[in-house]
């Protein structure tokens, strides 16, 4: 009972201690009424041993590699090995970025991730007419087998892992990177990697959709299922709530809404016939890292530790790796300034200790001038030695979760998960994220926090440094990438020349085989891994697949 | 002003980024404005049939695609099109170089705001700049 005595003894000296600061605070007032995180959550203005009255250490945070994982899914974390530095890269043609790839190969980083363009994103030929004036801009345009070959030219695909952020026709774009990894003389069992396949954020947040849910939900499984097999090292699907943030979100939405999500893929394979076990190691995460550092720290370790029970309790998983969320990160594209832009690697470099100290497994840094455009090979470059200096220079890196034991820290972990479970049930009393995303109740909860930030920017109540507060007269800054137009017109003859090479007989036969296995409930995948390897183009084979799922219909949301 | 100004909040090409449009169509809602917001990936077409139906004032285009110097004019074009161009004030927002805005100005875009805009900003100029009276 000592334990007890001790605490009671501490809760009445804390108590005299406010009232003392409260009778100083009248006469000299704080900076502000009340202080509130980056995403709005209120903070007191001390954190003691009080608030964590109730934590049992080994309930609540227990050892690293161990189960809940709060503190980390690996026992030695950074001291086995740093996390990955994978920059997110792609623009113009294939020849393009193969160059970029080598680039960054030579310069430290340790993955590859793939951006590609809009069109094919969302399964369009670089030819087809809404493509126009897209292709190339936000990443690299791939119209078939042919622009994969050329992207990963003299890159050994045993060597790297390649992480892609391509979502509706996923099955598409990794059936290409089997098929160039084949040529290559590399089985489908050394590949390493991961496609983002996460379809629900698409309808949330990210836009690039194609196929009604209930087909999309297919095709995921069809993938989960055939890598189980086929690509066993291949992480099948990236669950992100970095959009999501992007979006406007908080940072308790950001882990509300991925998890929702990640529970709709686990009950979606497990409806499909397959054992948790089986697929579940194989899902990863995909967060943001925003200015906030505590509450982003805070974050990460909150959304450890729910997979964790959920996994356990929710879906009896057995496995320790299919209750261990392993997560990438993206530093927070929305919170860069186009004002006064070389600020934006000082966000970039706190945003990089959140992630680090949150645990990250891998990361994405964003350059200075992406507010504006793509980023140049220099600020990309300075981008990825931020990474290095905070894994090489600033200490953090020497042990596991050093920030645990905080009571700041802790509290925060513990607000988040208990605020983000409350929309967990909300969610799955609605039926499921899929359901809540049709009637558009998780986009307007990002709605209102995305329009709430903003109102407090303009009130001067958030101050954003360059935009509300120590602006300055700026001239625009010089020597953005810019991608060539002409593009367009080289991806154009460069499939109007396939079309002429290839067998096109074998073609129109793997696709008409392909919209044959889509009207039953056979995998797909063998189908369209076929279909790939005969240079069916993407939107062909998308087009086929529209024919037979038809459309997804956005449900506008203001 | 006996009637609301009626702003067509549109997002051209392909990109998914519609924090921006939406966060400025309430603003502007909030300001008093009808608002009507497509959605996204209209074709230049699509928008200009909708700002026909709708019978707008004002056509803000939010796009962070790159595809800007593509779109933009198109929509102009088709405004001139279908007679409506001298009505219509035709905006643009998004993730767009400083040297790009000479160009789309030309083309016939009043003004084009870029990250970091406060809404009142852009509401101002609205109700200072319309091509037809209330």
């Amino acid at each position: 009972m000592a334990g007890k005595e001790k605490m009671e003894q501490l809760k009445n000296a804390q108590q005299e201690w406010t009232q003392k600061t409260d009778e100083a605070v009248k006469k000299r007032p704080e900076r502000k009424e009340t202080f509130v995180t980056g995403s709005n959550q209120e903070v007191q203005r001390l954190y003691t041993p009080v608030d964590l009255e109730n934590m049992e250490y080994e309930e609540a945070l227990g050892f690293p590699g161990e189960y809940p994982y709060t503190r980390g899914v690996q026992p030695t974390m950074y001291r086995g090995r740093f996390w990955t530095m994978r920059q997110y890269a792609g623009f113009a043609t294939a020849e393009e970025s193969n160059k970029r790839y080598k680039y960054l190969l030579d310069q430290g980083q340790t993955g590859l991730s793939v951006a590609f363009d809009l069109p094919t994103q969302i399964g369009y030929d670089s030819d087809h007419a809404l493509s126009e004036g897209e292709v190339g801009k936000v990443g690299v345009a791939i119209d078939s087998l042919k622009d994969m070959e050329i992207l990963f030219d003299g890159i050994p695909l045993d060597q790297v892992s390649t992480s892609m952020t391509i979502n509706a026709p996923a099955s598409v774009l990794l059936a290409m990177y089997i098929a160039v990894a084949e040529k290559q003389g590399v089985a489908s069992d050394q590949l390493r990697g991961t496609i983002q396949n996460d379809i629900l954020k698409e309808y949330i947040a990210r836009g690039t959709y194609i196929f009604p849910v209930e087909p999309s939900m297919r095709l995921i499984t069809n993938i989960f299922e055939y890598c189980s097999d086929e690509v066993p090292n291949w992480n099948t699907i990236s669950i992100s709530g970095y959009h999501i943030r992007e979006a406007g979100s908080s940072a308790v939405q950001e882990v509300a809404f991925t998890l929702a999500d990640g529970i709709a893929y686990v009950e979606a394979a497990i409806e499909a016939g397959l054992e948790v076990d089986k697929f579940a190691p194989r899902l990863s995460f995909f967060f943001n890292s925003h200015n906030d550092l505590l509450e982003e720290v805070a974050k990460f370790r909150a959304a450890r530790r729910i997979w964790a029970k959920i996994m356990k309790e929710k879906f009896g998983a057995k496995n320790p790796k299919s209750m261990q969320l392993k997560f990438h990160t993206q530093t927070g594209g929305s919170t860069l300034t186009a004002q006064q832009p070389d600020n934006n690697i000082v966000r970039v470099a706190i945003q990089t200790l959140a992630a680090v100290l949150g645990g990250t497994q891998s990361l994405h840094t964003n350059s200075k001038d992406e507010a504006m455009a793509l980023p140049t090979e220099d600020s990309v470059r300075i981008a990825l030695r931020t990474q290095q200096i905070v894994a090489h220079e600033s200490g953090v890196a020497e042990t596991v979760d050093p920030l645990a034991g905080s009571y700041y820290v802790e509290s925060l972990t513990n607000d988040i998960e208990e605020k983000a479970m409350e929309y967990i049930d909300r969610i799955v009393g609605m039926g499921g994220a899929p359901n809540a995303i049709e009637k558009g109740y998780i986009q307007k909860e990002i709605m209102d926090s995305a329009y709430e930030y903003q109102k407090q920017i303009e009130s001067n109540d958030r101050i954003v440094v360059g935009v509300n507060k120590f602006q300055t007269e700026e001239q625009p800054p010089q020597g953005l990438l810019r991608v060539d137009p002409s593009v367009g017109e080289l991806q154009k003859e460069k499939i109007a020349e396939l079309k002429k090479e290839r067998d096109n007989d074998q073609v129109v036969q793997k696709l008409a085989e392909l919209k044959k296995a889509a009207e039953t409930d056979q995998n797909l995948m063998p189908f369209i891994l076929d279909a790939v390897k005969a240079y069916a183009t993407l939107g062909e084979i998308c087009g086929s697949l529209r024919e037979v799922f038809g459309e997804y219909q956005q449900s506008v949301v203001l | 002003m006996d009637r609301p100004i009626r702003v067509l909040v549109a997002k051209p090409g392909l990109d998914g980024h519609d924090r921006g449009a939406k966060v400025i169509a309430r603003a502007l809602r909030d300001a008093g404005m009808e608002v009507i917001y497509t959605g996204l990936r209209l074709t230049p077409d699509q928008i200009v049939q909708a700002a026909v139906q709708e019978d707008v004032d004002v056509v803000a285009l939010s796009i962070l695609s790159g595809a800007h110097g593509h779109l933009l004019p198109k929509v102009v074009d088709k405004l001139k099109e279908e007679g409506i161009y001298d009505e219509v004030l035709v905006l643009g927002g998004g993730v767009i170089p400083e040297d790009d805005i000479p160009e789309l100005k030309k083309a016939g875009v009043a003004e084009i705001f870029t990250p970091g805009t406060p809404t009142g900003v852009t509401i101002d100029f609205i109700k200072n700049n319309l091509k037809r009276s209330l």
